[in-house]
This record gives structure tokens, C-alpha cells and sequence, in this order.
């Protein structure tokens, strides 16, 4: 390559496109890699140019440009990290599903190559945690929190802008890497020196490590900015221990995400130090020390795990005591438990390697420390049964992921606890017992919570109920999936079986193989389904329209206002006098009541600033990538000029007149007194538009 | 000890008993009922592992009271309380302070005996403890490559790759390291796994109480030849032992710098047979090595390049440097040389 072509292009080459090494090597294996490599990049191309296409036919541009962009709405962009959390979690099942089926067959070989095998699984992970559960906690947390606790928007809306901006990118550049390719096979953990330049010198761990960085960024700036808002925004009269169960583990999963995810930030950072200038900090020579790293990685890594789980452990309060029509069990307790789990998780991060050669004495210490988060979490399973005990309870879809959620997570938690034995952990640690244990955390804890979330707060944000049918049906396939998936894998693990294993050459493993791809099977069925549902919902908006705002009967402040919520979320602030603010004023006969007087309401002004940080984000990641420094530099400039203007904007915020919100309130109170009320048992059907009978009579028959 | 095995047939029989309950604990119930031919600590060959197996049913047996009620109780109260059902209903009923500490008491009791038992059997299987035996131990030196393992047998003057060979009820003391990148050590059958990292020496005690052949393996991933990072372990009874020390010095290969070189390339056994101009034929076949230099381990652990026409004179004094952070226990005798060398990081090559 030429001087000025390598000026331009840095590293990248024709040899990035996914079907270049198949032109070389003709050998069936080559082809049937390439073959899907090509298809996937081919799927990335051809869903940019359709949504394109599909804009610009629809002459939208404008529209989503400055309805959504540049929106400062925290509801929008709760919308938007969801939509990106939807498109990345389609990604990786898919890709789960390719290393299902390479495994099934995998006995002495299967299709995939084992760079190829390598690449899935390190996507696979890092989507699923940085782009899919990141993202989706953080939409759905954006979205519902404010509206808990009775604010009209985070406290940094643009920071939010960026957060946003931050993740779409790292996001985007795990796209690109489908058409650049190719992407790291270290795993998502990335643990050098296996990451290191001497023995991984192409541009995949680059991307890797861009992208974490990007998405570490973000979180941290949504951490900030989710703790801030709490303090400081809460509705008068709204003390700490008023607040939603919801609002209480976002507040802990914020904290923990403000002092979880600088580590990684800083071990990839150093990571990079030494990949681009030559740094020695975990390399195996002249003072490196790869243990840095891997300490380094484990103290986000585990405050991580309790990001990822806390905020369904807030979901499912809601949904328990909403659907068993009954106050939440221990209120005051599960606040202190769930803050015992966050303090704790910054104590455990040694047993992810247990088997590095430290002490005993250690190994046991740190054994035992996380024995005890399973107390707290213990006493939250209890909490939840109780609240079930002596309510009415309905199935509903959200509910049934609640209910798979407690029967699998238990499971889950006793798999955890043998895993923090570590005399024990010695046989399982990297097999695929350790697999088998946090899909079992991860699947029914954090993913049944973000779709039952998904299938109670929709409601709210689009007006219209999510149709149940194929809710149930999706419901039951991944409940169904997630045993026939991980159950196998456990037996797997016990076997002896290691993680990352392209193929092997134990023929007793390849019943439990099968079986785990029918799951894998069933698992994209219920995708399916989910895609589905959402279709069915939206042909049939207008039947189930819930513009009321209370479907099902909810008991905190979001479910008091219209559906979907005005921009400005309350027209005027409410006043909070106890917990489950809504059933109170409903209990009390005060629901859905004008007020005195309506005010001004001042609002954030729209900003690109997410937009293009997002841009230069993504600009400065695929730059270092492939080593196009001008790129780097450039974007760099624009993203320091960007923030030197913002900081001379001088119309930051609009007001929205009081006579406009007077219209609209009271556009919706006259709604809500023509529409009827229902009784619970009505709440699936299409009289369903969000008004309840008052609550004693209604629960009680 | 007869009174421990006991209990722990109780608790392995209550455990099953109470699995056989649940269909959604399938895997787990097919797992004790097909436990014979299952490879794996499940059916373990060696000590260790026969009391990693013991403290797994034991773990599951006392975490069973907290996760029993709640997948028999959680239908219960679904049925019970249904909608349409007629059962008590108390939407304002939030708080009992007798459940409270019943819900607090039991795990907390439940975690205090756990962490009792965690903490005495993580001392007693910490794979760096020696194995009480009546024979001395068998001193063995492991390196890892990029993907496969050679096994050093210091006392013998020998070396293997593809098979390791054991005498059965001797216990073996490892010394590993890695030539390349981090990767994990460990034949489940006999027992405990232990990563091994260059600059670094871990130490592991293993000891086989039957004859056989078991699985080893690398758990951690590293490149496109991490599943093919396997080896067969040979348990043997100490006549064939010998039989196997006296066979490999005299049909073995030096192990010279030509060798090494072989060795050190990226490949599995079955490459590295393949170079040596060796018959490939059985992939699981043993590939000897004799005679070895004396200190190669410890050359190879510090990552200084090898100084081939010195070795098989002057070793270097064995354990002198260690740019380890682990610490090998005082009880380790191995430790006690002393010297400690300041060279190692500065004439350093890399080691890909």
C-alpha cells in the first residue's frame, strides 16, 4: 500500500470485507464462513439503506430530526436506547443461535471456523451486556423514573443527549465491524495478554475495546445524571422513603454505575496505552502485569452485575404488588436489602477468578462475601411471595415473567452460591456451569424484567395496550427456551466441558448439545414472537387505546397522568403525602382532579450536541481502529469546538405557555370522565382505555 | 473420616431425594442418576476431586431450604389467591414482624454455616497444600503453549507432551507456568483447576487413586487452537511407572534447541509430532523427550531467552527468581531458595 492510501485508510484494507478471504481460500469451510460472515454484513447494509429508504419515502426526515434527535425529552430518549437495546438483542440471539447449532454438530468439528466461533462469542457478550442490557435498564429507567417520582425531566438533559449519542455509537461500531471486519476473539473480559499487540496485532481487539470504552462513557454519565436527578428532583413531599421501589434500585444502580464503570474505562484505557504507544501494564514483560487488569476489569465487573439486576428487582415490585392488587410486602426492608446488595457488590469481585493462585485465606474471604448478598436477595424472593400472599393476584404477561423470573432465579441463586464455594469453583470455573449459572441471572433476572417492564410501562408511553396473546405465547418460549437452552449446560459444566470450545471430542456431551440448540430454537421463536406481538399491537392501537393512563390499576404517580405522557410529564407538580402516591389520591376519591391554577412551564430547548458527539464518538473509534489519525484528530476537534459552543448557547430552555397546558389537561380530564371505568376483570379486553373502577370494589368481587 | 462419609451419604441421598421432587431440576436428578459414565468430577478418579463432589451436594443440599419453599410455595399462592379465586384478600397488609425475622434468620443461618464449612474446606483442598501420602511426591513442572502442554518431570530427566503419566497413590506436586498467554490447567477427574501465566509459578497437588485414563484440559481460552489444548492423563501403577521413566530416556528426543523451537511454534501435539518427525497416527500418542535441560521450567518462567549451549551445564539454581505476586504458602519448601535476581526484566525477548 502506498504512502498516501495509507495516510487516508490507515490499516484498513480490501482484506476487511467479510468475503475477501473466501476469494483466496476455496476450501468448503472458507466458503460456508464466509458465506454467513457476508450475509450478516449484507444484513447491516441493507437495513441502513431500508431505513433510509423508508424515511425519506415517508418524508420524515425533518420529523425524526427534531421530534427525536435532537429531543431532550428523557421520555424519547428512554425510547431510543430501547429501540437500540431491541435491535442489538435481535443481533446477538442470532448469533447465539449460530454457536448453538456449531456446538450441536460440534463433535470433532461443526461448520464455523474457530476464529469465526471466536468473534461470536466475544460480540455475543459484549452486545448483550454493553449494547443490549445497558442500554435497556438505562431506556426503561429514563423513561419511568422521572414520571415516579414526579419530575418533568432529568436533571441534565443533554448529558442524557450524550449518554444516548455515546452508546448508539459504540453500538454502530460493533455494526461496522460486520462490514470492516474483524472483530476481537478475546471474549467479552478482553483478558491481556491475550489482547495484548504481540499476540493479537489486527484491528478486532481495537474495536472491541473502543466500544466498551464508548458504552462505558455513556453509563457513567447516565449514572451521574440518574443520582442527580433523584436528590434533587423529587416532587414536594416525595422523601427518600416515599419514593417507588423502582426509583430506589435506579438511585443504588445509579451509584453503582458512577463508581462501577470508571474501572473498566480505566483498564481499557490502559489496555490501549499499551496496544497504541507501547505502555507495559499488562503485558508479561518489563513490569506488566496482567492481574492488574483482570482485578481491574472484576471491580466494574461485578458492581455490574448488580447494575444489571437491581433495576428488575425494581420492576417486578411494581408488577408483583400492581397485578396482586395489593401493597408492596416490607417496603423498608426490600430498600434496605437492596441497598445491602449494592454495598456488597464492590466487596466480591475476586471469585470470578478464584483459581489465579491466591491464598486460601483470600479465596475463603472473598467465598464467603458473596454468600452473603445471597441473604439480602434471599429475603427480596420472600418479600415478593408475601406480596403475592393474600392479594388478588392476575396473570397478566408482565406477571408471568415476574413468576418464571422467581422460580428460575432461585435456581440461579443456589448454581451462584455453589459457583462461590471455591474448593467447588475449581471443578467449575470456566466450564460451562459458569455459562449455564449467569444466563441463569441474566435471562430470567434481567431480560424477563426489562419485557415484563416492556409489556407494563408500553402502555404508558404509546397509549395503547402491547396485545397479549402473543405476549403469553412469547412469554412461555422464552421461559420454555431458557430451560432447554442452560439447564443442558449445567450437566455440560459438571462434565467438565470449557466455555468458548468451538468443538470436542466427548461424545457424551452431544445429547445435552442438542438439546441446548432446541432451546436455542425455541429462544428465537420467542424473538418472533416479540416482533409479533409488537405488529399485532400496533394494528390494533386504536382498539386498545389506553389514553386514561391507568390500565391496570397502578399504584404510583406515572399511572396518574395521560398515556402517552404531555411532553412537560405534569402539568402542574404534584404534592406527595405517602408511598404509592396514585392509590392514595385514588383511594381517597382525589384521582384525575384540575388544579387551582396552571403555570408556565419552562422546558430544555432541543440540542444536536447528542448527535454529535455521537458522530465524532463513532468518527474517533473507527479512526483509532484502523489507525486513520487524521480522522481521529479531526473528529476530536469537532467534538471540542462543539462543547466550547454549546457553552456560549444562550437558549437553552422554551417555555410552554400556561393557557396550552390548561388545554391539554383539561382535553384529557374530559376523557378520562367519559371513559368508562372497568373492573379488573376487563383489564386484557378491548374496554380496556385506562380507567379503573375505584380500587377496593374493583379487586375485591 | 468414617463419620464425615456418613453424613455426606445422607446429605447425598437427601439431596436426590429431594431433587427427584422437581422436574424442573431434571438435569440434575438425570445427573446423580447417570453419574458411572459421566467424565468429570462427578466420577472422580482422586481425592480431590471425590471431595469437590461431597461439598457440591453438600452446597446445594442447605441452600435446598431456602429455594424448596419457594418453588413449591410460589404456585401455591398463585392458586390460592387467584383472581377469581375466593380467598382471603388484604390489599393494606404490608408487614409482619414474625415473618421478618424468620425471612432474615434462616439464610443468615443457612450463610453462617456455609461460610464455616467455605472457609475449613477451602483451606484443606487449597491446591497449593501438599497431599499427605506415605510416598514422597512426584515433582512435576507444566508449561503451557499455545495449545498444548509440556510436562517436565525435573527428578527424571524427562519430558512429555501429549500424555501425562502418573503413579497412581502418589501425590503429585505441580509447578506451572505458561510460555504465552494465560491459560487454565486442569484434569477434572482428579481434581482442582489453576491458571497458569508467564513470569508466574502456581502450584497445584493432585493425586490419582485409580488407574485409568482421564481428560485434561485448558479452560481458558486462547486462539483458534484453545479446544484442541488437550491431553490424556495415564494413571499407572509405579512399576509401569518406572517402565514409562526408563522407555522415554531411551527412546526419547533431546530436547534441544531445534526442539524447543518446534515446541514453541503455535500448533497442537499432533503439529508439534508432526515436526519432529514423529508417527501422527494416534493423536492421543505420548511424544517423549529426554534428556532435558536441567532448569528449562524456570528459563521458560521468566521469559529470558535460552541460553542453549550453557543449560544442559551449569542449571540455574531452581525457584531463584520469582516475579510472581503469588506468594507459594511458608509450608512450601520450594520457596525457601533465596538469591533473588534482578535481571529478569531486562533482557527480555518476546515470547509469541
Amino acid at each position: 500500500m502506498s504512502d498516501a492510501t495509507s495516510l487516508i485508510f490507515g490499516r484498513l484494507g480490501w482484506d476487511a470485507l467479510p468475503f475477501w478471504s473466501m476469494l483466496d481460500d476455496h476450501s468448503a469451510m472458507s466458503i460456508i464462513n464466509g458465506v454467513i460472515a457476508t450475509g450478516a454484513a449484507g444484513m447491516v447494509v441493507l437495513g441502513i439503506l431500508a431505513a433510509i429508504v423508508l424515511v425519506t419515502w415517508l418524508g420524515k426526515w425533518k420529523y425524526l430530526w427534531s421530534k427525536w434527535l435532537t429531543s431532550p425529552d428523557h421520555k424519547k430518549i428512554g425510547i431510543m436506547f430501547i429501540v437500540i437495546a431491541l435491535v442489538m438483542l435481535s443481533r446477538a440471539i442470532i448469533e447465539a443461535v449460530f454457536m448453538r447449532a456449531q456446538q450441536a454438530v460440534g463433535l470433532d468439528g461443526g461448520f464455523l471456523t474457530a476464529e469465526h466461533f471466536g468473534e461470536l462469542f466475544t460480540t455475543h457478550g459484549t452486545i448483550m451486556i454493553f449494547f443490549m442490557a445497558m442500554p435497556f435498564l438505562t431506556g426503561i429507567i429514563n423513561y419511568v423514573m422521572p414520571l415516579q417520582i414526579g419530575a418533568r425531566d432529568l436533571s441534565f438533559p443533554v448529558m442524557n443527549q450524550i449518554s444516548l449519542g455515546l452508546t448508539a455509537a459504540g453500538a454502530a461500531l460493533t455494526m461496522i465491524s460486520l462490514v470492516l471486519a474483524p472483530f476481537s476473539t478475546g471474549g467479552w473480559t478482553g483478558y491481556p495478554p491475550f489482547t495484548e499487540l504481540s499476540y493479537n496485532p489486527g484491528a478486532g481487539v481495537d474495536y472491541w475495546l473502543w466500544a466498551v470504552t464508548l458504552s462505558t462513557l455513556s453509563s457513567t454519565l447516565t449514572g451521574i445524571n440518574f443520582a442527580v436527578t433523584i436528590f434533587k428532583k423529587r416532587a414536594p413531599g416525595m422523601t427518600l422513603f416515599r419514593m417507588p421501589l423502582f426509583t430506589w434500585t435506579a438511585l443504588c444502580t445509579a451509584i453503582l454505575m458512577i463508581f462501577g464503570m470508571p474501572p473498566l474505562t480505566v483498564a481499557t484505557g490502559l489496555l490501549a496505552l499499551d496496544r497504541y504507544l507501547d505502555f507495559h501494564m499488562f503485558t508479561t514483560d518489563l513490569g506488566g502485569n496482567m492481574m492488574n487488569y483482570v482485578n481491574l476489569l472484576w471491580a466494574f465487573g461485578h458492581p455490574e452485575v448488580y447494575i444489571l439486576i437491581l433495576p428488575p428487582f425494581g420492576i417486578f415490585s411494581e408488577i408483583f404488588a400492581t397485578f396482586s392488587g395489593k401493597r408492596i410486602y416490607g417496603y423498608k426492608i426490600l430498600v434496605i436489602a437492596t441497598m445491602c446488595i449494592a454495598i456488597l457488590s464492590f466487596t466480591v469481585w475476586l471469585h470470578h477468578f478464584f483459581t489465579m493462585g491466591q491464598s486460601a485465606h483470600i479465596n475463603a474471604a472473598f467465598g464467603i462475601a458473596t454468600m452473603l448478598i445471597g441473604i439480602p436477595t434471599g429475603v427480596k424472593v420472600y418479600d415478593w411471595m408475601l406480596t403475592m400472599y393474600r392479594g388478588r393476584i392476575r396473570l397478566s404477561v408482565p406477571m408471568v415473567y415476574a413468576i418464571g423470573f422467581i422460580m428460575l432465579f432461585v435456581l440461579g441463586g443456589m448454581t451462584g452460591i455453589i459457583l462461590a464455594t471455591p474448593s467447588v469453583d475449581y471443578q467449575v470455573h470456566n466450564s460451562l456451569f459458569l455459562i449455564a449459572h449467569f444466563h441463569n441471572m441474566l435471562i430470567p433476572g434481567l431480560l424477563f424484567g426489562m419485557l415484563s417492564a416492556t409489556n407494563f410501562w408500553f402502555p404508558k408511553a404509546f397509549g395503547f395496550r402491547l396485545e397479549e396473546r402473543w405476549g403469553y405465547r412469547a412469554a412461555f418460549c422464552w421461559i420454555i427456551g431458557f430451560m432447554l437452552a442452560f439447564f443442558p449446560l449445567y450437566v455440560l459444566g459438571l462434565m467438565g466441558m470449557p466455555r468458548r470450545s468451538v468443538a470436542y471430542f466427548e461424545p457424551q456431551y452431544v445429547p445435552w448439545m442438542i438439546t441446548a440448540g432446541i432451546g436455542a430454537l425455541v429462544i428465537l421463536a420467542a424473538l418472533l414472537c416479540l416482533l409479533i406481538q409488537l405488529w399485532v399491537s400496533i394494528r390494533d392501537r386504536h382498539a386498545n387505546n389506553v389514553f386514561a393512563g391507568d390500565p391496570w390499576d397502578g399504584r404510583t404517580l406515572e399511572w396518574g397522568i395521560s398515556s402517552p405522557p404531555p411532553e412537560y410529564n405534569f402539568p402542574v407538580i404534584p404534592e406527595i403525602y405517602s408511598i404509592d402516591a396514585f392509590m392514595t389520591e385514588k383511594d381517597r376519591g382525589q384521582g384525575w382532579q384540575a388544579p387551582d391554577r396552571y403555570d408556565d412551564i419552562e422546558m430544555p430547548a432541543n440540542s444536536a450536541m447528542g448527535v454529535i458527539i455521537g458522530i465524532t464518538g463513532l468518527a474517533m473509534a473507527f479512526g483509532l481502529t484502523w489507525y486513520m489519525w487524521w480522522l481521529v484528530i479531526g473528529a476530536g476537534l469537532v467534538t471540542l469546538v462543539a462543547v466550547i459552543a454549546r457553552g456560549f448557547g444562550r437558549t437553552t430552555t422554551r417555555t410552554i405557555a400556561a393557557c396550552e397546558v390548561q388545554r391539554t389537561h383539561e382535553h384529557w380530564l374530559e376523557q378520562v370522565r367519559l371513559t368508562h371505568p372497568i373492573d379488573r376483570s376487563l383489564e386484557q379486553t378491548t374496554s380496556n382505555h385506562g380507567r379503573p373502577v375505584p380500587p377496593i370494589e374493583g379487586a375485591v368481587q | 473420616m468414617s463419620v464425615k462419609g456418613r453424613t455426606g451419604y445422607f446429605l447425598r441421598q437427601g439431596g436426590r431425594c429431594a431433587l427427584h421432587l422437581f422436574p424442573v431440576l431434571l438435569p440434575l436428578v438425570a445427573l446423580s442418576g447417570c453419574g458411572a459414565d459421566m467424565p468429570g468430577f462427578m466420577n472422580p478418579q482422586g481425592q480431590v476431586a471425590e471431595a469437590q463432589r461431597y461439598h457440591f451436594w453438600v452446597v446445594i443440599a442447605l441452600v435446598m431450604i431456602v429455594v424448596i419453599p419457594v418453588i413449591i410455595q410460589t404456585p401455591l399462592i398463585l392458586w390460592r389467591y387467584r383472581y377469581r379465586g375466593h380467598a382471603v384478600y388484604r390489599p393494606k397488609w404490608y408487614m409482619s414482624r414474625w415473618l421478618d425475622i424468620v425471612m432474615w434468620a434462616v439464610p443468615i443461618l443457612i450463610v453462617a454455616i456455609l461460610s464455616v464449612y467455605v472457609w475449613r474446606q477451602t483451606h484443606e483442598l487449597d491446591p497449593y497444600r501438599p497431599i499427605a501420602g506415605d510416598k514422597p511426591p512426584l515433582e512435576i513442572q507444566v508449561v503451557g503453549y499455545d495449545w498444548k502442554w509440556l510436562f517436565i518431570y525435573p527428578d527424571q530427566g524427562i519430558a512429555t507432551m501429549g500424555q501425562l503419566v502418573i503413579p497412581v497413590d502418589r501425590p503429585i506436586a505441580f509447578s506451572l507456568t505458561s510460555a504465552t498467554v494465560l491459560q487454565s490447567f486442569f484434569i477434572p477427574a482428579l481434581g482442582s483447576q489453576i491458571d497458569v501465566m508467564n513470569r508466574m509459578v502456581t502450584r497445584l497437588h493432585l493425586k490419582a487413586d485409580h488407574p485409568g485414563r482421564f481428560e485434561g484440559k485448558n479452560m481458558q481460552y486462547n486462539g483458534e487452537g484453545f479446544h484442541r489444548q488437550r491431553f490424556i492423563t495415564r494413571a499407572v501403577d509405579d512399576d509401569a511407572f518406572d517402565d514409562f521413566v526408563q522407555r522415554t530416556r531411551e527412546q526419547g528426543q533431546p530436547l534441544n534447541q531445534s526442539a524447543y523451537k518446534i515446541i514453541a511454534q503455535k500448533g497442537d501435539n499432533r503439529d508439534a509430532a508432526r515436526a519432529l518427525g514423529l508417527d501422527t497416527h494416534d493423536s492421543d500418542a505420548v511424544i517423549r523427550f529426554a534428556p532435558v535441560p536441567d532448569g528449562l521450567f524456570h528459563i521458560i518462567m521468566e521469559g529470558s531467552p535460552i541460553d542453549w549451549s550453557t543449560t544442559d551445564v551449569s542449571p540455574p539454581q531452581l525457584g531463584a527468581t520469582r516475579t510472581s505476586v503469588i506468594q507459594t504458602p511458608p509450608d512450601d519448601d520450594t520457596s525457601s531458595a533465596s538469591d533473588p535476581q534482578s535481571s529478569s526484566h531486562q533482557h527480555k525477548e518476546a515470547q509469541p
